[in-house]
């Protein structure tokens, strides 16, 4: 009861605390701090609008590459593999999680960001080319690598839940499907079909750490407040700014500015969390009223 | 649980309170200081050393990185701070007023900002003019065989490629040093860019550190970046040799950023703060610049501002040999006359310590 209420307590601490020192930014820029991509400290002027945009986008895409890896690996581990291979199989995903991630950062700089510039990213261009995402000058670094960087973080995360979860799901039910002449594919698909709750919750986890994760993603987006369609330019996210410029800001604005990202970096982290919720909400009802 | 959260206040309070009033109340030998990460290798050579001589100076350094020097130094939670870029007026005014006593700003060993580029074939320094530099910063040289780049080269065959432009992202001494050249060479730049930790660069992409900079220059072909001299020297980088306002192209090295502070000591004034990038005269680099330590002239202590001083004094000049080593360049004799003088200002309650 007391550690459950100091969490509470923590949370509203950390918000007032967030909210009263970007009182300056809040009262010079108004809403137009979210809308404005313009990023200036020498000017003073600021507008969060390229970092809201690296971040949702980078943690999406890599939410988007790393669900159907997990979801494929879990039930790999689960429903096919014989037991010999899947404890040495899991802990070694398991390992990945406990990866430092400034350890990821240089392995994405010096070993994925070379490979995405010799290889992935000219045969995006040659065979998708003709779509935004992939127009621009192949660097290696950018948004892309930064997703996939993202999702190779979070798929240790979601995996290991959605086995969880497959792994509470009765085995009378595996039973009664094969019983009635289900096929291994059709027995697994009814599963995952029962698990979808589970592996959503998973997935708002996976999400929350792409969304606040710092080190590695900066060391791979390029770190440019400009917003482009185009996967291959460098962007930039709110975690990165407030990581690269609050140790140094001088002017009292900035530093306020800086705050108030974090603050918005707390409200997209909620706005996403409560979406997912609801959406949980949603599903369970309508099974339940099935 | 009104009463558990009371005590869950209270204790938030105390520890917020608490740290700082030791800070203050604290007596004895230990001094805290904190700042600038760029000359954290020497300084802590330098504590090292000097705590053979007195044991009584135990000196505790803190890298936060400039800005959070000169915060620290204003609040009064340090003993001294340290910038890579001298403090503005208004953070001079701030933290004159808060602690009631005026602020030294002292030069303790020199840095320098090298280009650092990735042309594959090409093994030897190339030659750049600082307003060549400017202009590829600004987006306007776009390709390695631009003439004004081969003008400077006529024995390197520059491929038709192009430039790939790499900076600094996290706020830093180094992106500071290397806009306040930028700013100087350039009246274009000045105007739309202009000098600062952390600015917004026209083109290119960001990495973070010197390490974060080296690692995109050296991954991406074509490309050219900016960092510490030292950083450089420690990881055998290649690096342009940089047009100076004499117009000779030099490279960089302890000496020639020596020099470069050498050349115009004349026009230091007496609160010692002095941008020496473009310096005029022979042989000097010219992105180059001091590193400050932040002191009060009014000490609050007066055991630990007496231990302060005589460190100052110490590492002006017996530690100026351990600089070298480390790979910062020295302060030549002329400037460290110049310190010395302003250190003596040093006192406790207006008497000289």
């Amino acid at each position: 009861m007391i550690f459950a209420c100091s969490i509470i307590l923590i949370v509203l601490f950390i918000i007032a605390e967030m909210f009263q020192d970007s009182v300056e930014a809040r009262e010079v820029f108004g809403w137009k701090f979210i809308f404005s991509s313009d990023w200036d400290p020498v000017k003073e002027k600021f507008g969060a609008l390229p970092f809201i945009f690296g971040t949702v986008v980078s943690s999406l895409l890599a939410l988007l590459i790393s669900l159907p890896i997990s979801i494929g690996v879990a039930v790999f581990l689960n429903e096919l593999v014989n037991k010999a291979l899947r404890t040495p199989l899991s802990f070694l995903i398991e390992i990945l999680a406990a990866i430092p991630s400034i350890i990821y950062g240089f392995w994405g700089i010096f070993v994925l960001a070379p490979f995405m510039r010799n290889t992935v990213q000219p045969l995006l261009q040659s065979t998708l080319g003709f779509l935004p995402f992939f127009k621009g000058t192949p660097y290696g670094t950018g948004l892309l690598t930064a997703s996939i960087i993202l999702a190779i973080m979070i798929t240790p995360i979601i995996t290991a839940i959605t086995r969880d979860v497959l792994k509470a799901i009765p085995t009378a039910q595996r039973e009664a499907a094969y019983a009635l002449g289900a096929t291994k594919w059709e027995a697994i698909k009814m599963a995952l079909l029962n698990a979808r709750s589970g592996i959503l919750g998973a997935s708002v986890l996976g999400l929350g750490r792409a969304i606040g994760e710092t080190m590695a993603v900066t060391m791979v987006i390029g770190n440019r407040a400009e917003i482009s369609a185009s996967l291959f330019e460098p962007a930039y996210t709110m975690a990165s700014v407030i990581a690269n410029e609050f140790a140094e800001a001088s002017g009292n604005l900035h530093v306020s500015s800086l705050i108030e990202v974090g603050l918005i970096l707390f409200a997209v982290t909620f706005i996403i969390n409560s979406f997912a919720r609801l959406l949980i909400y949603s599903f369970t009802r309508k099974t339940e009223g099935k | 649980m009104r009463y558990i959260s009371i005590l869950l206040l209270s204790l938030v309070f105390f520890s917020c309170g608490g740290k700082r009033n030791v800070a203050l109340n604290r007596s004895g030998g230990q001094l805290n200081g904190a700042g600038a990460t760029f000359p954290f290798p020497i300084y802590s050579k330098w504590f090292d050393e000097y705590y053979k001589i007195d044991k009584n100076a135990k000196i505790n350094y803190q890298s936060i990185g400039s800005g959070g020097g000169i915060r620290q130094i204003t609040e009064g939670t340090v003993d001294f701070g340290a910038s890579d870029s001298p403090m503005n007026a208004g953070e001079v005014k701030k933290a004159e007023e808060k602690n009631n006593s005026r602020i030294l700003q002292i030069p303790t060993v020199l840095g320098a900002v090298v280009l650092t580029y990735n042309l594959p074939g090409i093994n030897k320094n190339i030659n750049l003019a600082s307003e060549t530099i400017a202009d590829i910063y600004m987006g306007k040289i776009k390709k390695w065989n631009d003439d004004r780049i081969k003008k400077d080269n006529p024995d390197v065959n520059f491929p038709d490629k192009e430039i790939v432009v790499c900076y600094r992202t996290d706020g830093s001494g180094t992106t500071y040093i290397y806009t306040d050249f930028l700013s100087k060479v350039s009246p274009e730049w000045k105007q739309n860019h202009g000098t600062a930790k952390d600015v917004r660069f026209p083109v290119g992409q960001g990495g973070k550190g010197n390490e974060g900079v080296t690692g995109l220059v050296k991954q991406l072909d074509y490309s050219i970046g900016y960092i510490e001299l030292i950083y450089a020297l420690q990881n055998k980088l290649n690096y342009a040799n940089v047009k100076n306002k004499e117009g000779e192209f030099i490279t960089p090295s302890l000496e020639s950023v020596s020099k470069a502070a050498d050349n115009i000591v004349d026009e230091m004034t007496a609160s010692l703060t002095l941008s020496v990038t473009n310096a005029k005269g022979k042989g000097a680099y010219p992105i180059s610049s001091y590193t400050y330590l932040l002191v009060l002239e009014n000490q609050k202590d007066l055991i630990r501002g007496r231990i302060l001083k005589s460190f100052v004094k110490w590492a002006l000049t017996d530690g100026k040999k351990f600089a070298n080593d480390l790979g910062y360049a020295a302060l030549p004799q002329s400037v460290v006359e110049k310190a010395l003088q302003r250190v003596e200002l040093i006192n406790f309650n207006g008497k000289p310590l």
